[in-house]
């Protein structure tokens, strides 16, 4: 097994930091950072491959090295918001290991000569506020935070922030939004962040997950990193498997694990015996695959290919007890009661599919709203303003393709279904 | 009248530090929590408050306090029950442990116990789906949940 992010992760009070430095060689990966510029460090995890675990998959390296030169100050924003429905390894990491996130935040600030940076974590991490800021606290006593840290001339300081219930707040420019007081509404981009973020200033934002992989790559090198995984996919990925298995669980896979894997060795196979009918690799905003596609390796490019994503790492199974229209309403609900409002296709979208997955769900559909369903996604697909549209029309166009027969079972054959518009 | 007590002003003090000077508006929802915190919900003198120390308006408050789920505007229970409903719940069958706290608690999702103790809500995603079914009371996860845990945990808050 190659752990990186969940080494000794059941360790005993790992959240203080003495067992942390005793067990993990904790911060022991800031003398090897300090001894480099910190472009060296932008470079080298350039280098490993390593690419955000917060849903869109973009390079770290890339980003860090597009931030604007020479503006400062530079905020860094740990994306601790953890809402897409399935996931849950950020808060594993949080709660069990609080300091690899600071030392990983650490490193982070270091390479893109950041003086503050905040975490912002979901208002429902409310339990977590008072970890983070005592792990916070220690490390600052320990002098790895504050000014002139281990006298390199180096400051950073690092500040808690809570959200208070907005999914869309895990957006990058919506984070930064609500960051600085407003609606956690998106903002357009470009600018990106790197460029103009966090009080209009160049800004970092990565997952925890990300970030919780910096320091493994500073202590054992760029190569040790990208040995893991497959061409395009490196390092190891917190998966959390969820749903109908036996053993349901955050496990750390290198990328290119067999799917079919992950369900049947790691996460213990279907419960009580029944058959896997569809799975949902990357968090709700990913389009469902069948169980025909459970074999596709888990890396970003194989997922793509069988027309999916890897998203934010949640692989939730669905067995053949569930219709999964009743799942793809559950998930319209979702979006409609999370959509900011900003944008109509996605305020008015989403209600429609809500309004009519619960017609079919009831048993009062026609075949006719099938159709109505799929133009709705089509009028919705890369025509609103940010990725949440596109996100609430994935489970549902995808439940359409592959399970027509479930659509079947509740509202009777869809073969005489008439082409919307037609009189 | 509403006046921050002197433990959340020791936690302003703290949260003002967090942010630029001419920036605190920053501290909005930290705020907010705290008079929450507080009062059990947020009350429009608190917002009024909030908005003299942040240089905003209390509409402006209004419109950032109700654009998050977490904050209440009316009255709540004592405790919030919240379940998640969400995909690896509903997969674990969240559907009947709202029923059972319903009929428990002789409330419908949305309602409070007539001695102001519970509120039941339904609640998206907490982000502890390896461990559903889920269920936090005033912020406090409760996992794995079945019939008998609810009766255990509601019955541990006084
Ligand atoms: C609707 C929506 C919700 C998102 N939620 C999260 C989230 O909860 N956590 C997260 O890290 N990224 C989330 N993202 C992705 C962020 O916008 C951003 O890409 C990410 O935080 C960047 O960090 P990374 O490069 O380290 O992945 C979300 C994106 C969208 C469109
Ligand atoms: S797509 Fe939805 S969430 Fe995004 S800006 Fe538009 S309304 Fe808001």
């Amino acid at each position: 097994m190659t752990e990186i992010l969940f080494k000794a992760i059941n360790t005993p009070n790992l959240t203080s930091i003495d067992v942390y430095e005793q067990t993990l060689d904790g911060y022991q990966s800031l003398k090897k950072a300090f001894e480099k510029k910190p472009e060296e460090m932008v470079e080298l995890v350039k280098a490993s491959g390593l690419r955000g675990r917060g849903g869109a998959g973009f390079p770290t390296g890339l980003k860090w090295s597009f931030l604007a030169k020479d503006v400062f100050p530079r905020y860094l924003a740990c994306n601790a918001d953890e809402s897409e429905p399935g996931t849950c390894k950020d808060r594993e990491l949080i709660m069990k290991n609080p300091h690899l996130l600071i030392e990983g935040m650490i490193l982070c600030s270091y390479a893109c000569q950041i003086e503050t940076g905040y975490l912002y974590m979901r208002g429902e991490f409310w339990e977590y506020e008072e970890l983070m800021d005592k792990a916070i606290d220690d490390a600052y006593a320990k002098g790895y935070l504050g000014k002139n840290i281990m006298g390199t001339g180096f400051n950073l300081d690092l500040y808690t922030h809570m959200g208070a219930g907005a999914y869309i707040c895990g957006e990058e420019s919506a984070l930064l939004t609500s960051l600085e007081g407003y609606r956690g509404e998106p903002r357009l981009k470009p600018p990106f962040p790197a460029v103009e973020g966090l009080y209009g200033k160049p800004t970092i934002v990565n997952n925890v997950e990300t970030l919780c992989a910096i320091p493994f790559i500073t202590r054992n090198g760029p190569e040790a990193y990208s040995a893991i995984g497959t061409e395009k996919s490196k390092g190891t990925k917190l998966v959390s498997v969820s749903g109908h298995v036996n053993k349901p669980g955050n496990y750390e896979i290198p990328l290119g694990t067999p799917t079919i894997d992950l369900i049947e060795k790691y996460a213990g196979g279907i419960r009580n015996g029944n058959k896997l009918k569809a799975f949902i690799p990357g968090g709700s905003s990913v389009p469902m695959l069948p169980a025909s596609k459970a074999d596709t390796p888990y890396d970003y490019e194989s997922l793509m290919e069988a027309g999916t994503m890897l998203g934010s790492g949640a692989l939730i199974v669905i067995d053949d007890t569930a219709n999964v229209v009743t799942e793809a309403l559950g998930l319209a609900h979702f979006y409609m009661h999370e959509s900011c409002g900003k944008c109509t296709p996605c305020r008015e979208g989403t209600r429609w599919m809500y309004q009519i997955l619960t017609d079919i769900n009831n048993k009062q559909g026609k075949p006719e709203q099938v159709e109505l369903l799929s133009d709705i996604c089509d009028n919705m697909s890369f025509k609103c303003f940010c990725p949440l549209g596109d996100a609430a029309v994935a489970p549902v166009i995808s439940s359409i393709k592959y399970f027509p027969e479930d659509y079947e079972e509740l509202i009777g054959s869809m073969k005489t279904a008439q082409p919307v518009g037609t009189p | 009248m509403f006046a921050f007590n002197d433990t959340s002003e020791t936690r302003i003090k703290k949260i003002m530090a967090k942010y630029p000077e001419d920036r605190k508006v920053s501290a909005l929802l930290p705020l907010l929590t705290l008079a929450q915190a507080q009062e059990g919900y947020v009350t429009p003198e608190a917002m009024v408050e909030i908005g003299q120390r942040l240089d905003v308006s209390p509409a402006y408050v209004e419109s950032v306090c109700t654009f998050y789920t977490m904050y209440y505007t009316k009255p709540v229970g004592k405790y919030v029950v919240k379940f998640c409903i969400n995909i690896s719940c509903h997969l674990n069958g969240c559907d009947n442990l709202m029923e059972y706290a319903e009929k428990k608690l002789g409330i419908k999702e949305g309602e409070t116990t007539p001695d102001k103790k519970f509120t039941l809500l339904k609640e998206e995603c907490l982000a502890a789906c390896t461990e559903a079914p889920v269920m936090q009371v005033n912020n406090k996860y409760h996992v794995n949940m079945t019939p008998e845990k609810i009766d255990q945990v509601l019955g541990s808050y006084k």
